[in-house]
């Protein structure tokens, strides 16, 4: 065989090449010099974006890997370069986001001598990544890349973190392309009891109320039109997680709504009255759940994953159906009867008109006063033909951009769901316009979160990255503030921004924006931004003290959800 | 001797077997750590397949616990196998040495009749030290240790990490090794 020496830096170039990497985003530093070096000779094939911060590289990575489906790619320098990629990483490990983070490292001989930019990476993210290895020789590069990548894609995906002492980056290999489809101490679906199957379509079949809970799993498994086919059989009705919205169209006659603290009020209602609860690739987090303790007691509970370890993690099942849910929902969908539940799917009718006339109509056609969240986020999502990408950052925003947003396809929702990080919206946006293309990509974001990465304007301005900006700008920290009027007797403690002309920094990277204050000018300044090739900012003054309802309280009952407060 | 135990914990034996990479006994205790659960005892050595390492680690908890333990332990990569044991389902060895005053030791009658009646063994006697070295079951240990300890003799105690062999027919680690094999030759 004819093998190549190059420096495992160079290795590196062909081993993400050979695992199909088209973008990486990253930052250069000293310890990665030599991975930087390398990739200036890999500029035509591979495109990096250079981001402002590491963080963003991360989130860049993340938006990326959501909407494509694909492994997300970040690549930093040692220390802060690393520390700096931390919150992403934690951020992608309870989203199930795959991302390979490779972060220089300084050079074997100096590990552990405290070295300039040294930091025990692997020591750091062991905790919060699905794998975290350390590259210390240039010939084991084509295997930890192509074990990385095995490791993030597959089974329930993860963040993986390669740290690559520069010595490895530096000695030259005989470069072989490696391909890792096995690992024996890992099992990324674990196999699927056919009694299960069984046993799910006999409860289902002998269930008179039943409840589908969709979770992002679905997504993840490509199961979309698996689980329309399984709800269509047995006329099932369904509710979404935050991660979870996109899985079904939001207008499929058995869609719900949105489950948890600031879902809908009929899926938490009736979660509470079903007989059967089955959750899909979900893992019952408390915003979804609210109190436990009255958790969906009078149900049957089966939950397919295919994680085994989020079996009875909160919620103890009846039934579990391990796999892929692509297969097992199939295999349910195949054995089950067909049926209809028409009396139990009209009893959610009535919640779903309450929550409209009491919640969702007055958010979104309001007839006087401030510009409202819901209203901006429903009419841009009306005039992307609800076809677009929802990125939002996490807060407010991101509630009121989850609920009054549509989704008619699959990949359509990027948001920081477990972790809740704030500046995830403006650099995952960035990612999603370079794995979606084609879509339209929509970041509604807050005064608060955007600062907290508003570095990356310059990244986009760079790329002409072209990210539709919605800044819901109440001049708060509006969902830590809505806390504080219900729980904390309105004592507005460091939750009011001073906030400095959003327009004009946007100007200052070149990129076109506009600020709503009237209801009158809304529609036309959303035609512009919509119109507009490339970036654009739409600031919208929003009503400063606005609550996002409905909500369960933290810890109340998943079906004791306030209306108005 | 102070434990973690609670009303409705159980002791709680966790044989997990890992390859035999670097790093991974700090991921398995970190999966204790992070539910608040405090490690009893630990042993790690080799096992009897090549490459492959074995982890005998007890701790007091709930049932629910260990199994949410477990299932997070073996979620990590290079985790092979990990299982939970009550005592009545493995065989159960540990070992201890106790370090005794010499003239103390002399002095006292009671200590050379507590150490035979633990069948316990000295295997160093200078003029200053003895070693009483004790191998059992960790009740047997601690009522050796109690006796000596009460006549004040005792200068050093030391108690190893639990080791167990389980109780089955069955060598699951085998059986999964086996499979995974089959697995991978796509013979499944």
């Amino acid at each position: 065989m004819n093998m190549e020496k190059m420096s495992g830096a160079e290795a590196l170039m062909r081993s993400l090449l050979h695992e199909g990497v088209e973008t990486l985003f990253g930052y250069p530093g000293g310890a990665i010099m030599p991975v930087y070096d390398a990739l200036y000779d890999y500029r035509d094939r591979l495109n990096h974006v250079l981001v402002r911060h590491e963080q963003g590289a991360v989130h860049a990575a993340q938006g990326y890997a959501r909407v494509s489906g694909r492994v997300g790619c970040a690549i930093v320098t040692s220390g802060p370069g690393a520390t700096n990629t931390v919150t992403g990483i934690a951020d992608a490990m309870i989203d199930s986001t795959p991302i390979v983070v490779v972060c220089g490292q300084v050079g074997t001989t100096l590990l552990g001598t405290d070295a300039f930019q040294e930091v025990d990476v692997v020591g750091v993210t062991t905790p919060i990544a699905k794998w975290s290895y350390q590259i210390r020789r240039a010939e084991d590069v084509a295997w930890a890349v192509a074990r990385a990548f095995y490791i993030a894609r597959t089974g329930r995906p993860g963040p993986v973190v390669l740290d690559f002492a520069k010595d490895a980056q530096t000695a030259l290999t005989a470069y072989q392309p490696a391909t890792v489809d096995f690992i024996r101490s890992y099992q990324p679906v674990p196999p699927t009891d056919d009694a299960a199957i069984n046993e799910a379509a006999r409860l289902i079949d002998e269930s008179e109320r039943p409840l589908v809970l969709v979770g992002q799993g679905v997504e993840l498994g490509n199961a979309r039109a698996e689980l329309q086919a399984f709800l269509e059989k047995a006329q099932l009705p369904a509710g979404c997680t935050l991660l979870g919205l996109s899985a079904l169209p939001s207008d499929h006659p058995l869609n719900m709504g949105m489950l948890g603290m600031h879902g809908n009020l009929a899926p938490n209602v009736m979660t509470n009255r079903c007989d059967l609860l089955i959750a899909v690739g979900m893992r019952f987090d408390d915003r979804v759940t609210g109190n436990l303790q009255t958790y969906a007691k009078q149900a049957r509970i089966i939950h397919f994953d295919i994680d085994p370890s989020e079996i009875d993690k909160n919620v103890k099942t009846d039934l579990a159906v391990l796999g892929d849910c692509k297969r097992t929902l199939a295999a349910v969908t195949a054995r089950m009867g067909e049926a209809r539940h028409e009396q139990w799917v009209e009893g959610f009718k009535p919640y779903k008109e309450k929550e409209y006339a009491k919640v969702i109509d007055k958010a979104i056609h309001p007839q006087e006063g401030a510009l409202l969240m819901a209203e901006v986020v429903r009419r841009v999502s009306e005039a992307s033909g609800h076809k677009a990408v929802l990125v939002t950052d996490v807060g407010q925003n991101q509630m009121f951009g989850c609920r009054y947003f549509k989704y008619t396809q699959g990949r359509s929702v990027v948001t920081s769901g477990g972790c809740g990080t704030m500046g995830f919206g403006l650099p995952a946006a960035i990612g999603a316009t370079f794995g979606a293309p084609d879509r339209m990509v929509c970041l509604f974001v807050g005064d608060g979160g955007l600062q907290m990465t508003i570095q990356e304007l310059g990244t986009i301005m760079e790329q002409q990255a072209p990210v539709k900006i919605i800044l819901l700008n109440n001049n708060y920290l509006g969902n830590v503030r809505q806390w504080q009027a219900m729980f904390f007797r309105r004592r507005y403690s460091f939750t009011p921004m001073l906030n400095p002309d959003y327009e004009m920094i946007a100007r200052a990277y070149g990129i076109p924006a506009r600020t709503v204050v009237e209801r009158a000018d809304l529609n036309a300044a959303i035609e512009e931004m919509l119109r507009t090739d490339g970036p654009y900012l739409l600031q919208c003054a929003v009503l400063e003290e606005d609550n996002v309802l409905p909500m369960t309280p933290p810890g109340a009952n998943v079906d004791e959800m306030l209306l108005e407060i | 001797m102070t434990t973690n135990q609670y009303i409705d914990d159980t002791l709680y034996t966790f044989i997990i077997y890992s390859e035999n990479t670097p790093g991974l006994l700090s991921q398995i205790t970190a999966v204790f750590t992070r539910r608040q659960v405090n490690i009893e005892s630990l042993n790690v050595c080799a096992s009897s397949t090549e490459g492959v390492h074995k982890f005998t680690i007890t701790c007091y908890c709930t049932q629910e616990m260990a199994q949410m333990l477990t299932k997070q332990i073996e979620k990590r990569i290079e985790v092979l196998q990990a299982n939970y044991y009550t005592d009545n389902e493995i065989y159960i060895i540990e070992t201890s040495l106790i370090k005794l005053s010499t003239t103390q030791m002399l002095e006292n009658p009671m200590v050379g009749k507590s150490i035979r009646k633990h069948n316990a063994h000295i295997i160093e006697v200078n003029s200053t030290y003895a070693t009483v070295e004790k191998t059992g079951i960790t009740s047997d240990i601690l009522s050796l240790y109690e006796s000596l300890n009460e006549m004040g003799v005792v200068l050093q105690f030391v108690r190893s990490g639990r080791i167990a062999i389980t109780r089955s027919r069955v060598e699951h680690l085998d059986e999964y090794l086996s499979q995974r094999e089959r697995e991978r030759n796509g013979t499944n």
